[in-house]
């Protein structure tokens, strides 16, 4: 057990003095776009998420309708079982309303009367589900005296709608580079191979089992995939900083503290395991493929 | 100790290096094997570890039969023979020490343990002040014993040595011979390829001259 132990950390040992930076920034480069594109696309979904959450309906009167019509409407939207809350505002509250913001009143007194119609708004009963509230929507369009309804959430959806697109894109992207990432490796390997050939030829003829021969190489493709991992952990978390300082700017314009932040503890695992994986799997081909090519005679 | 009998082997293309060879080498002796360039003598000395395999006949080495053995179980009958290789196959990318450190890096013994017997084995072949140079400094001879060194760190019960006196002043070839007559008398099985008469005759041991692809 312990000579077992032994012989896998000298391989380890090994691998990490053949281990080249250069490959490791190759593949790191490589997997920092998909990584950096995730991460910046589930920021996205975030808030897109958050605001095709909300489930207020806006329903804008025919201008002029008369206060029965309304209270029928009323009545008619409170025995809806989709709708939680319902909620008048007469145009005379919201006329009051708008006289608060500055330099309207005067422009509303140059109208002469009140143009702005009766609103109800509909809060949908929460179910997590964006179609439901588009249904819903549409539905009390075509209630009579419904002049315009209005759902905010509906860009918000089609934004998450085109994260999804992405996301999409992102695992196309992923499993592109992936294979990318793979290639490298194997060729990688078939180069050490290559300038070990004499080592290789008389290890085996001297009694090195093909487990011993191998195992520094899966180390080597091992490491490459983990160091490259780290190193597009390293480039999307700097990439992601430079973006924040303009993201900063623009997002106090609009009085909001959105920031991309960085991908999730269990994603930057998975990015470094991942491209472990790759590198162990483009190893194992590489050496299955190289080694049997050097027998001695 | 090794036993052929029978032993043909023919090189994909039909070369035919050995038509019928048998003879029996006991636990302990030294024998020489010679014969012209292309006699077989090279080839006779890969079949006992199965570096190649023989294409009739059978290869016995320590009661095991060679030529059958599977791929995986080669290893383990290699580390028990010593090999020093015509061309000697030294690595020159590191240093007289981890050449002889090598065999015993994939045996899994013990770092300390494995220094300990990688500097006996060079002590015993002249070799223990040069511990740290590169075998590319080394003069012919010491090369030839540093391959010998690495041959033996495992204590192999069988050592081969193909032709390794080729290429050496005589002064050097005497002593080349006397190292593997020395693993010879502390009980190593030793078989030595060579077409060097003088060496032969001095030693009065046992000669098995290779001619037309069997034991003449």
């Amino acid at each position: 057990m312990s000579a077992w132990l032994r012989q896998h950390r000298q391989a380890l040992g090994l691998a990490a003095r053949r281990l080249g930076a250069l490959n490791a920034l190759v593949i790191g480069v490589a997997l920092a776009l998909p990584a950096g594109g995730y991460a910046v696309l589930e920021n996205l979904r975030g808030v897109a998420g958050r605001f095709a959450l909300d489930t207020q309906i806006s329903l804008f009167l025919q201008p002029g309708a008369k206060r029965a019509e309304a209270e029928a409407l009323g009545k008619a939207l409170r025995a809806d079982r989709r709708i939680a809350k319902v909620r008048f505002v007469p145009r005379e509250e919201a006329l009051k309303e708008l006289s608060t913001v500055q330099g309207l009143p005067e422009v509303i007194a140059a109208l002469g009367h009140n143009p702005l119609p009766d609103v109800f708004v509909v809060t949908a009963v929460a179910t997590g589900r964006g179609e439901e509230v588009e249904r819903l929507s549409s539905d009390l369009a075509k209630l009579p005296g419904v002049a315009h309804v209005q759902a905010d959430a509906a860009w918000a959806r089609r934004l998450a709608a085109l994260a999804s697109i992405g996301r999409l894109a992102i695992w196309l992207l992923s499993a592109l580079l992936g294979t990318g990432l793979v290639a490298v490796t194997f060729n990688t390997i078939r180069l050490q191979i290559l300038t070990q050939r004499a080592e290789i030829e008389l290890a085996k003829l001297i009694g090195a089992t093909d487990a011993f021969i191998r195992r520094p190489f899966y180390y080597l493709g091992l490491l490459q995939g983990v160091g490259g991992g780290l190193v597009a952990l390293g480039i999307v978390w700097i990439g992601l900083g430079l973006l924040n300082r303009e993201v900063r700017l623009l997002a106090e314009s609009y009085g909001s503290g959105f920031r991309f932040g960085f991908l999730g503890a269990g994603d930057a695992v998975a990015v470094v395991l991942f491209a472990g994986l790759l590198g162990l799997l483009g190893a194992q081909l590489s050496v299955s493929r190289h080694l049997r090519e050097i027998e001695p005679a | 100790m090794v036993s052929f009998s029978a032993v043909a082997k023919r090189y994909p293309g039909g070369q035919e290096a050995l038509k019928s060879v048998s003879f029996a080498i006991e636990p302990g002796e030294l024998a020489f094997v010679t014969g012209r360039s292309g006699a077989g003598k090279s080839t006779l000395l890969k079949l006992i570890p199965a570096i190649e395999r023989p294409t009739a006949g059978s290869v016995i080495v320590n009661g095991q039969n060679v030529g059958a053995l599977k791929r995986s179980a080669l290893p383990y009958l290699r580390r028990n023979i010593g090999v020093v290789f015509q061309d000697q196959k030294l690595l020159y990318d590191r240093s007289v020490f981890d050449n002889v450190m090598l065999p015993l890096a994939f045996s899994g013994h013990p770092p300390r343990e494995a220094a300990r017997r990688a500097r006996a084995a060079l002590d015993k072949v002249g070799l223990l002040s040069r511990e740290k140079s590169n075998p590319i400094q080394l003069s012919g001879g010491e090369q030839q014993r540093l391959a010998i060194a690495r041959a033996v760190v495992n204590r192999p019960a069988v050592l081969i040595g193909d032709e390794p006196t080729a290429n050496l002043d005589a002064e050097s070839a005497a002593l080349i011979l006397e190292v593997f007559v020395g693993f010879n008398q502390v009980g190593v099985t030793v078989l030595i390829a060579t077409h060097d008469q003088r060496l032969i005759e001095r030693y009065g041991k046992r000669v098995l001259r290779l001619e037309g692809g069997t034991i003449a």
